[in-house]
């Protein structure tokens, strides 16, 4: 019984264990529950993917009401690709947070804290398990909220305007993804994804299915910080606690992307998105820009979140552009690179979370000399930097060899060798962290700092040790990957 | 133990001994005692191999497929024995060198450099031994990053700017060109395999095997190539045990080790005669060998004269490459060997100099001879080896050079090494001269008396296992000469 309502739980698990939460006042009770949660999880992302994997797309009806009228949860090869990410990551910041959480927020916020993240948690799994759109809104707004929550509650001021911009551009993306989802609604009558892939074809051809296009396409692009729509991204993932930097490096902008191979592929078809409204060439040009612009940002940037913002803007532009591309090896380039970059961002911010943890900084200049007080921090940050470089035996190198053979194979060699180039931008600003820290003489604040402590050093290493291992090893998420490319391009009608 | 696990000892070994330096951190005597047993053991193995490859036995392996359809695998052929015997053999004799120097000097944070050291080490032997070009290039990849805190190892403003420069030029090179051509090269034909006859005939029109062969040789930036060579003279700024085995014989004949199993293995030499491209190239390679000579003899440095001299001579090799006939292929993989041990006593003499004297510039070094006799005789036997004079190794390896360039009808390249020659002579014979003939009195530091002697044992050591070996290639050369003749055999 339990099992087959599996898909059901991995949304209600969250869900209700959030005002569960609420009512623990004790930091550390608050702590023990959600990452008994994110446990839980994790055990049941692993299970339902194990499922898919095995046995296809799986399709479950909430409440036994039958679709397209029920609310469907609909998990194929991408929605099993990106649960196990969210709840993985959610499973290894649970550590984490126990001392970051500690330093970083006060100690009467901390419940609200952890309350927030689960319903974060919520929302992301919801936005990723749903068949249906007016659900994806609801669970996408539920994200977003928490997320606005999260944020806020940086040790900062300027973390509350920080949310406020995230929260103003957030709720515009959402509405216009609403918007969107009205205009489908209004011309075919249904909500259901399935359904309305079966029924848009017949009205594709009138101005509002297109206006609905435009619509969803640009309150996605909100979300998934696709240039020029990022501008909330930098000062959330400055001023955000560390803990909400990295889960949402790792997360949030991922699920936005999974939001638009869903509506680009699913709903509206490859064809009508890609060769009547021609958003491939568009996506294109943007990646471009993202690519190339946020990696010359954060080339000359001095705190280093900031840095690794803009770092994060120019590689949702590498995933955009796999996807651009509309085929097979472009989207599945575009999904791995997505899963990889979420591990290596993970780890990156959650080492800058043990600087700022001993530091109380992450600026450049505060660095000066800090690999000799915590060596295993700064070991953890070179092996994520090469990893975002793209060198051999890291994860970032499979990602980026898969998006250089799929641009060339499309025929694009300007941007492979753009691809390239900004490897090397990437190169330079991973650069000055290092140079700053093995370099410089340590200021004599230095003295007095420690290695980061155990329980937030292993969750580090753990991504990190990921990282080399598909590295190594990427056939999984390769096979994976590839599968979700294959039944997404393939959907026509399903 | 199987040829295969031997295989892969001889790159595991290197990689895992800096767990054991690191451990002995507090000890230093026991510390190096590892690096002088994992260096021996390291070339024994490899001479263990060495027979097998004589017979036309190729043991190979595969340890992963990170992408499908692309293995990390190794397999060893004539070329990457030799380059693997070199590598290990002159390891032993720097280790030596090493401890002499680094103790002498009192230079800091001696554990991370021989940790670093092996793992570069380990690097060189997975490039050796490579099976295809994607292994090559992780191992490619992984020596730049592990010589860069070696480059660094001073930590000032200079080494930082000197590393800058040095990441930049290899990482820069390799990221946006080597790596596109491999990628490249990978969508048109399905594999990256080392295949006797290459892999790009009858797959890809001339036209785009010329590009190809363009980001291959500008992308092995370790081949030190104009433009791409500004990272060997900014890497002096390392200490100079660095400098003699990893600039003058690992990361360099890494380079053209690279470009040399690219002409044989990926293109084919027969198909590298249709390239357009290959004349050009040749052009660029004598331009090099020119240029880096004329700036040579502008250097006072002694360690930036001789990276200088380095960049020439690598192109001798790349030209031997492109020359496409056996016997240039011959010339070139003697040149490696011949380079390499005359090159390594020079800077095993420069390092000594600056050990015992603290002296860096030609200009200060008036009558050194006379007070460090056995340091000067070996350089004098290395500067010969370098212009090509018998009874040094350097004449054996020019004079396949010159017959290959004949062979192959490019009687310029023939006149480019001959006035190349003289240019080598033009700026070692001075220095000769200055080291033996000149009065101490003239030189640039007066009023301070020259009271050392000659340089540490350990150091002398290794100078004369170098020179010595110099003089023996010359009488001896089967080791390398068997080898190359099997290469040459095998590229047909």
């Amino acid at each position: 019984m339990l099992l087959a309502n599996l898909p059901a739980l991995q949304v209600v698990i969250p869900l209700v264990s959030a005002p569960l939460c609420l009512l623990l006042r004790n930091p550390r009770h608050a702590w023990a529950w959600a990452t008994l949660v994110s446990t839980m999880v994790l055990a049941v992302a692993v299970m339902l993917a194990q499922r898919v994997y095995a046995e296809g797309t799986i399709s479950y009806a909430i409440g036994a009401w039958a679709t397209p009228w029920g609310i469907e949860y609909r998990i194929d090869m991408a929605g099993a690709l990106m649960i196990l990410l969210i709840a993985a990551i959610g499973a290894v910041i649970m550590p984490y947070a126990r001392r970051s959480i500690r330093h970083e927020i006060a100690r009467k916020h901390i419940t609200l804290f952890y309350t927030s993240y689960l319903l974060c948690l919520t929302g992301l799994l919801g936005i990723v398990v749903t068949g249906d759109a007016f659900n994806l809104f609801v669970f996408l707004e539920i994200s977003s909220l928490s997320s606005y929550v999260l944020i806020s509650l940086g040790s900062t001021r300027r973390a509350l305007t920080a949310a406020f911009q995230y929260l103003v551009m957030g709720t515009i993306g959402a509405t216009f993804i609403l918007i969107g989802v009205g205009l489908l609604y209004m011309m075919t009558g249904t909500l259901n994804m399935t359904d309305l892939a079966q029924r848009l074809p017949e009205v594709t051809d009138t101005r509002t299915i297109r206006v609905a296009f435009a619509f969803v396409t640009v309150g996605v692009s909100i979300k998934l910080a696709l240039f020029p729509l990022h501008i909330w991204l930098p000062n959330a993932y400055t001023f955000a606690p560390s803990v909400v930097s990295a889960f949402m490096a790792a997360t949030a902008t991922k699920a936005g992307v999974y939001v638009l191979l869903r509506f680009f592929f699913t709903v509206f078809g490859s064809e009508f998105s890609f060769t009547a409204m021609h958003v491939g060439e568009i996506l294109m040009l943007l990646a471009f820009a993202a690519i190339l612009v946020a990696s010359l940002v954060a080339v000359f940037e001095n705190n280093v979140k900031r840095m690794l913002a803009y770092s994060s803007v120019a590689q949702i532009g590498y995933t955009i552009l796999g996807i651009s591309l509309a085929s097979t090896a472009g989207v599945s380039a575009g999904i791995i690179h997505l899963v990889n970059h979420a591990l290596i961002k993970g780890a990156l911010f959650l080492a800058l979370g043990c600087v700022f943890l001993r530091l109380g900084s992450v600026t450049l200049k505060d660095m000066h000399g800090l690999a000799r007080h915590m060596p295993w921090t700064m070991a953890a940050f070179v092996a994520g930097g090469l990893s975002l470089i793209g060198m051999p035996l890291t994860a970032g190198f499979i990602s980026k060899w898969y998006l250089v053979s799929a641009v060339l194979a499309a025929g694009y060699w300007p941007l492979a060798v753009l691809v390239l180039v900004s490897s090397l931008l990437a190169l330079i600003y991973i650069w000055r962290v290092v140079e700053a820290a093995y370099f410089n003489v340590p200021g004599a604040a230095m003295q007095k700092v420690k290695e980061a402590p155990a329980s937030m050093l292993i969750p580090v290493w753990l991504l990190i040790g990921v990282n080399l291992y598909v590295g190594i090893d990427a056939s999984l998420i390769f096979s994976m990957a590839q599968q979700a490319a294959d039944t997404l391009i393939g959907q026509a009608l399903q | 133990m199987s040829p295969e696990i031997t295989l892969l000892a001889c790159i595991a070994l290197p990689l895992l001994a800096p767990a054991l330096i690191t451990a002995l951190h507090r000890w230093p005597n026991p510390r190096e005692a590892v690096t002088l047993l994992t260096s021996g053991g390291l070339f024994l193995l490899v001479l263990s191999l060495h027979h097998l490859v004589l017979q036309g036995t190729r043991p190979a392996i595969n340890i992963a497929e990170p992408i499908p359809g692309l293995k990390i695998g190794f397999e060893i052929e004539p070329l990457g024995m030799l380059f693997a015997l070199l590598a290990s053999f002159l390891w032993l004799v720097t280790s030596v060198y090493s401890i002499g120097y680094m103790r002498s000097h009192h230079e800091s944070r001696q554990t991370s450099f021989y940790s670093y050291f092996a793992v570069a080490l380990g690097s060189v032997m997975g490039i050796a031994f490579a099976g295809n070009l994607f292994t090559l290039f992780i191992f490619y990849e992984l020596l730049t990053l592990s010589t860069y805190p070696l480059v660094t190892h001073a930590g000032d403003d200079n080494a930082r700017e000197g590393g800058r420069m040095y990441l930049g030029y290899l990482l820069g090179s390799s990221v946006i060109l080597l790596l596109l051509a491999i990628v490249w090269t990978w969508s048109l034909t399905g594999t990256l395999d080392f295949r006797a006859g290459g892999i790009l005939e009858g797959t890809v029109t001339p036209g785009v095997a010329s590009l190809l062969l363009v980001l291959f040789i500008f992308g092995i930036g370790k081949a030190a190539v104009i433009p791409f060579h500004l990272w060997l003279p900014a890497a002096m700024v390392a200490p100079t045990p660095v400098s003699a085995l990893l600039h003058a014989v690992a990361v360099v004949k890494a380079g053209v080790f690279t470009v040399l199993k690219v002409a044989i293995y990926i293109f084919g030499i027969d198909f590298l005669a249709q390239v357009p491209a290959t004349q050009w190239l040749t052009y660029v390679a004598v331009a090099t060998i020119l240029l880096a000579s004329l700036v040579a003899l502008r250097q006072d440095n002694l360690k930036l004269l001789l990276a200088w001299s380095t960049i020439s001579q690598l192109s001798y090799i790349v030209l031997c490459a492109l020359l496409i006939t056996p016997l240039g292929i011959v010339g070139g993989g003697l040149h490696i060997v011949m380079h390499a041990f005359a090159k390594i006593t020079l800077f095993f003499c420069a390092g000594a100099i600056i050990v015992t004297t603290h002296k860096t510039r030609i200009s200060e070094m008036n009558g050194i001879g006379r007070r460090m006799p056995w340091t000067m005789a070996a350089f004098t036997i290395g500067a010969l080896s370098m212009i090509g004079l018998p009874p040094t190794a350097g004449f054996i390896s020019k004079w396949y050079i010159l017959l290959g360039a004949i062979d192959a009808q490019q009687m310029f390249a023939v006149g480019v090494i001959i006035i190349s020659t003289l240019l080598n002579a033009a700026y070692f014979l001075p220095i000769v001269y200055t080291a033996f003939f000149r009065s101490p009195k003239n030189n640039m530091e007066h009023g301070l008396k020259d009271t050392h002697g000659e340089a540490p044992v350990a150091i002398l050591l290794a100078i004369t296992v170098t020179a010595l070996g110099t003089i023996v290639l010359f009488f001896f050369p089967d080791l390398p000469l068997d080898l190359v003749l099997q290469l040459a055999g095998e590229s047909k």
